[in-house]
């Protein structure tokens, strides 16, 4: 590591303004920072930790829509029942120690293409909630690592429409237990959308063909023409574009099948 | 009854409590005063000349002391293979100089060419980086075949990247050829033995330090070979002499055969302890260990296998390129070579044997012993090819291997890869594996299996292996450069409580509680009251380390012969006590007593009586009472198994899970069972590691993609089902009074070819023709092979 100053707000105000300094860097739960930190493959000038921030912690529904604070932990969403195909998706995120640090603001910020979390806000079509601003989770993802926010901007919540029905699959990378391949389902009145994680070089993306398909007959047989073309899907060592490719078709059927 | 205390009582590892509560001693846990810290600059290329290192920018950052480079180590000695390996036209191998820092070139990602000495180690890391080098980049050497026929070399001075070409046994080249020309059936495979990091918990670490007003030296290192690191810097690297150097091992978190080899970062720490004067302690970070510590495995082979039409084992062949990596590490050539090709007759009568490797220098880390070292490699190629066989004849697999079994009258028997097999029942072993494997219930299984749209496999194998390593009369004939024998000094003290120094290293092993149930039982007394010294040549007369599961069959053979000479001694002493002839005593529980008559004096009391000697027969015996023995084995030992594996594979995602694992092995006698479960258990863990999970993976470019956990598959629990193991076979080795055999590295050297051949079976069932499958078996590759 290299040396950095800490910052503590308690507001998002605060947290804003603090992040104006040159070279600050929000801190979530640390669980992808601070091992980057370590190995000196970052060096910002000050942390600004969201811990503290009050209105960015826990989650409340209202109506149709569970709004998640931006600093809430994996933990905590894995313990909540109003969206149970999320809960179970953060439930099977790394390890007790990950999921009791990391957050969903600090996941959907760093769009790590085998990230679990940015299949559930795509295919939920959820809103990210920032301190200046809402976006569309169609506009907020922009490929592998790369979202929508601007320097210095704050995800303060998450906004999930909960669905009919949902599922996640996720087949694990043997090593990080990331996703190889993870397929979030989700059943709406209006259609039915499905977001792919782990394949793309181009990091989390909808699979319209099966959406189409699903949105008429709800079954995994609604699949049975579709093909999943192999371009520009992640090769490497623990699997190739065709295979890749392949377990996205398998596992959204079986999203489909749990979902019900 | 099973005992509670002695030989074979399952007693509850007393060191597990300093473990298990955070309060062992381990080498990073040592702060001495005035200690500083030392960070390496390494490579990130794997192949380039060293134009320039300019640390001039780096010895002036705050808190610096010292920037070393492959210069300030010209003169000295390198680190030398343990092994002399001749060539099949009896040209020595190749061995070209292991410097302590990289010197003219880079040969692998993670070569250090230099090294900052600082007060803290966030000092170091800076200064480290304010280093400016010039690398010009060569183009890598990785893959083995290239390697052989390029002229792009890792090492320029050798003008090859062949170390040696290295034929077993060179005499019967033409009869197996000929056998395999003629045969009824010839069965083919090619194979990788994948590379593997080895992964121990404890990163490396070293503190040197040293004493002006003396000249001593200190190091204290992360070792499982303690002496053989001292004999190592002393003659060959440092030139400090033995007697002025120490090495201490303290507890030490896992080695699995990467620690048993002296490394350079040891020398650097011990020269910049003299040139500062103070202490300087180095400790390697995950992603070092990666790259740095010696790796496992790596070979590629072809094997062939030739029968009669009755499914008689005829011949034998193998030819194989073993990857040395950028340096010769200690065992690095003896690993390919004697520890491999000696094993290719496996359990079988088979007639002839030809095994050929060629091992090859490349832009990697260095490549040597790693749990197994060399059997795993063997035992792979010949229970895969067996399976094959089986298949390709439509024999059971079960049935094609008792048919060419040593039988238990056939011993001692000379095997035709030159070795003596001293005692064994390979029937009995797998008689016990069918009943506790539930053979006759796999049917069933797989019917439910395929109920649920899952493929289930039944793998078999059955292994030997050389353990106990080694006479040293017969090793020095085939090239060792060391002696294989231990040591071990029994000190009873005045009050009657025993320290036992053994040259073993235990870390991981059990040492400290299986040791004293030897001692304890010879002696009839509580081995509470017996303490295990190990890890510091100081304390301790000599020893060579702990690997190829050799700690109790030579180093507790040492400790037998050691208490042995104790009781004479206390039979003595006795004596005169009891003013009898010592031909009288007798000894039971810790009692002497004067056979026919109800005279008898206490273990303690004769304790007491050698070192406060009044009325003692001083002209006949010495006071005291502490014995060293050195014991070199007749043999090696053979334990051998026979496994069982089952596997359900998802045919639309190529999962493989292994959902029963059986291991049966024979380890001749027990001294702690528990224990010995225990290092079955994490054998097989890391067998199964290698079969579906670990791949290490160098890019064209000599980088590690494998690099990190994030990559690198460890084997986790819930990877792993309840393994089932048995020892009940065991038949006792015939020449070490312990009738012991070994059991350290079993489960890794059985394990692999078991899963892999349950895989293939698993495919089989499933309509699909394949035959192999190279190992990680991945999840994709299992796909792939079924498209
Ligand atoms: C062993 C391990 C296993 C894991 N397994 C999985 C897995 O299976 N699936 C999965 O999806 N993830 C996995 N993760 C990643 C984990 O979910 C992380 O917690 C997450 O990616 C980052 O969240 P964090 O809160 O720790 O963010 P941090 O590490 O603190 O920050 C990550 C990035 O986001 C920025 N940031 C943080 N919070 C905010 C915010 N509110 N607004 C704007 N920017 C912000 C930071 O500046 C930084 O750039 C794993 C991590 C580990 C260590």
């Amino acid at each position: 590591m290299y040396n950095f100053d800490v910052e503590k707000p308690g507001t998002i105000a605060e947290a804003a303004a603090a992040m104006g300094a040159d070279e600050a860097q929000a801190l979530g739960g640390g669980q992808t920072l601070i091992p980057t930190l370590k190995q000196r493959l970052a060096s910002p000038s000050k942390l600004v930790s969201l811990k503290g921030v009050a209105e960015m912690q826990g989650m409340g529904k209202d109506g149709n829509t569970l709004r998640i604070g931006g600093a809430t932990t994996h933990a905590t969403v894995a313990a909540d029942g109003s969206y149970p195909a999320l809960s179970a998706l953060a439930s099977h995120i790394g390890d007790p120690a990950v999921r009791n640090r990391g957050t969903i603001g600090g996941s959907l910020a760093n769009n790590d293409p085998a990230a679990c979390y940015p299949a559930a806000a795509l295919a939920s079509g959820a809103t990210i909630v920032t301190n200046t601003r809402q976006i569309s989770a169609d506009d907020y993802f922009q490929g592998m690592f790369d979202t929508a926010l601007e320097e210095g901007e704050i995800i303060t919540a998450v906004s999930f429409p909960i669905p009919q029905a949902a599922n996640y699959q996720k087949f694990v990378q043997p090593a990080s237990r990331f996703a190889l391949v993870g397929v979030f389902v989700a059943k709406y009145a209006d259609g039915v959308r499905v977001a792919v994680t782990g394949a793309s070089n181009e990091g989390v993306f909808r699979w319209t063909e099966a959406e189409a398909a699903l949105s008429t007959n709800f079954s995994a047989s609604a699949l049975d023409g579709l093909t999943v073309d192999p371009d520009n899907m992640i090769t490497d060592l623990h699997g190739a574009a065709a295979y890749r490719a392949h377990l996205v078709k398998v596992m959204t059927g079986r999203a489909v099948t749990a979902a019900g | 009854m099973p005992k509670d205390t002695g030989i074979g009582a399952a007693t509850v590892r007393r060191e597990d409590v300093r473990f298990l509560t955070g309060t062992g001693e381990y080498t990073d846990d040592i702060t001495l005063a005035k200690q500083t810290y030392a960070v390496f600059a390494r490579s990130t290329v794997a192949h380039g000349t060293i134009k320039s290192i300019d640390t001039s920018a780096a010895e002036a950052m705050p808190g610096v002391l010292a920037v070393f480079t492959g210069e300030d180590f010209a003169d000295v000695g390198g680190n030398p293979a343990g092994w002399l390996i001749n060539s099949r036209d009896g040209e020595p191998m190749k061995e070209p100089k292991r410097p302590v820092l990289a010197h003219g070139k880079v040969r692998h990602v993670g070569d250090a060419y230099a090294a900052v000495i600082a007060e803290t180690v966030q000092q170091a890391r800076d200064a480290v980086e304010a280093i400016e080098v010039d690398i010009e980049e060569l183009d890598a050497i990785v893959d083995m075949n290239a390697a052989l026929s390029g002229s792009n070399f890792v090492h320029d001075e050798i003008g090859t990247n062949q170390c040696f070409d290295w034929g077993w046994i060179e005499d019967n080249r033409e009869a197996t050829d000929n056998a395999i020309k003629n045969a009824h059936h010839v069965t083919t495979l090619e194979l990788v033995n994948n590379r593997l990091v080895p992964n121990a918990m404890e990163p490396r670490a070293s503190i040197g330090s040293y004493k002006a007003s003396t000249g001593e030296y200190t190091l204290h290192t992360t070792s499982q070979n303690p002496h053989l690191t001292r004999l190592l810097i002393s003659a060959f690297v440092l030139g400090i002499p033995e007697n002025m150097l120490t090495v201490i091992a303290p507890d030490v978190g896992g080695g699995f055969g990467s620690k048993i080899y002296h490394y350079g970062e040891e020398a650097l720490v011990l020269a910049a302890a003299k040139r500062l004067n103070r202490p300087v302690k180095w400790t390697a970070d995950r992603t070092e260990s990666f790259l740095t510590d010696a790796h496992g495995r790596d070979h590629v082979t072809k094997i062939e296998l030739a029968l009669d039409k009755d499914g008689k084992f005829l011949a034998f062949r193998t030819d194989t390129k073993a990857n040395v990596g950028a340096y010769l590490s200690n065992f690095s050539t003896a690993t390919p070579t004697f520890l491999h090709g000696t094993l290719m007759a496996g359990n079988y009568t088979v007639p002839l044997v030809y095994v050929n490797v060629k091992a090859v220098f490349t832009n990697t880390a260095p490549v040597d012993a790693y749990r197994g070292a060399g059997r795993p490699e063997a035992t792979y190629s010949i229970e895969r090819v067996i399976d094959k066989a089986a298949r390709e004849l439509g024999m059971d697999p079960i049935e094609l291997r008792r048919k060419n079994f040593v039988k238990p009258n056939q011993y001692p028997f000379a095997s035709a890869a030159g070795l003596e097999y001293d005692a064994g029942n390979y029937d009995a072993l797998m008689d016990k594996m069918e009943e506790v494997a539930d053979v006759a219930g796999f049917a069933a299984r797989r019917a439910e299996s395929e109920k649920n749209g899952k493929l289930r496999g039944f793998g078999v194998n059955a292994y030997i292996e050389a353990c106990g390593i080694a006479p040293s009369n017969l090793v020095g004939v085939l090239g060792s450069r060391v002696g294989l024998y231990d040591a071990a000094t029994v000190r009873v003290n005045a009050t009657g409580n025993l320290s036992v120094m053994v040259g073993a290293h235990s870390h991981g092993q059990g040492h400290e509680t299986a040791f004293p149930q030897v001692v304890a039982e010879m002696l009839g007394i509580d081995p509470a009251v017996i303490d295990i010294v190990h890890g510091d040549t100081s304390k301790i007369p000599f020893g060579m380390g702990t690997y190829g599961s050799r700690s109790l069959a030579v180093c507790g053979s040492a400790v037998v012969r050691a208490t042995e000479k104790i009781i004479n001694k206390a039979k003595k002493i006795a004596g005169h006590m009891l003013e009898a002839s010592e031909h009288d005593i007798t000894l039971a529980d810790g009692v002497f007593s004067v056979a026919g008559t109800d005279k008898s004096v206490t273990f303690g009391e004769v304790a007491l009586k050698a070192y406060i000697p009044h009325e003692y027969p001083l002209e006949d015996i010495e006071p005291g009472l502490e014995e060293t023995a050195f014991y070199d084995p007749a043999n090696f030992t053979y334990p051998s198994g026979a496994y069982a594996c089952e596997v359900e594979v998802d045919p639309e995602t190529g999962k493989v899970t292994v959902d029963r694992m059986t291991a049966v092995d024979d380890f001749g006698n027990v001294i702690n069972p528990m224990i010995v479960t225990g290092q079955v258990q994490g054998g097989l863990a890391q067998g199964i590691g290698q079969a579906l999970l670990e791949n290490t993976s160098y890019d064209e470019n000599g980088q590690l993609l494998s690099a990190s956990y994030m990559d690198y598959t460890m084997p986790r629990a819930d990877d792993l089902p309840m393994f089932a193991v048995d020892h009940s076979q065991g038949t006792p080795c015939t020449h070490n009074p312990l009738g012991v055999k070994g059991c350290g590295e079993a489960g890794a050297i059985g394990s692999p070819p078991t899963v892999v051949n349950a895989v293939i079976d698993a495919l089989q069932s499933g309509g699909k023709n394949v035959t192999h499958i190279d190992m990680p078996v991945s999840p994709a590759r299992v796909w792939e092979a079924m498209q």
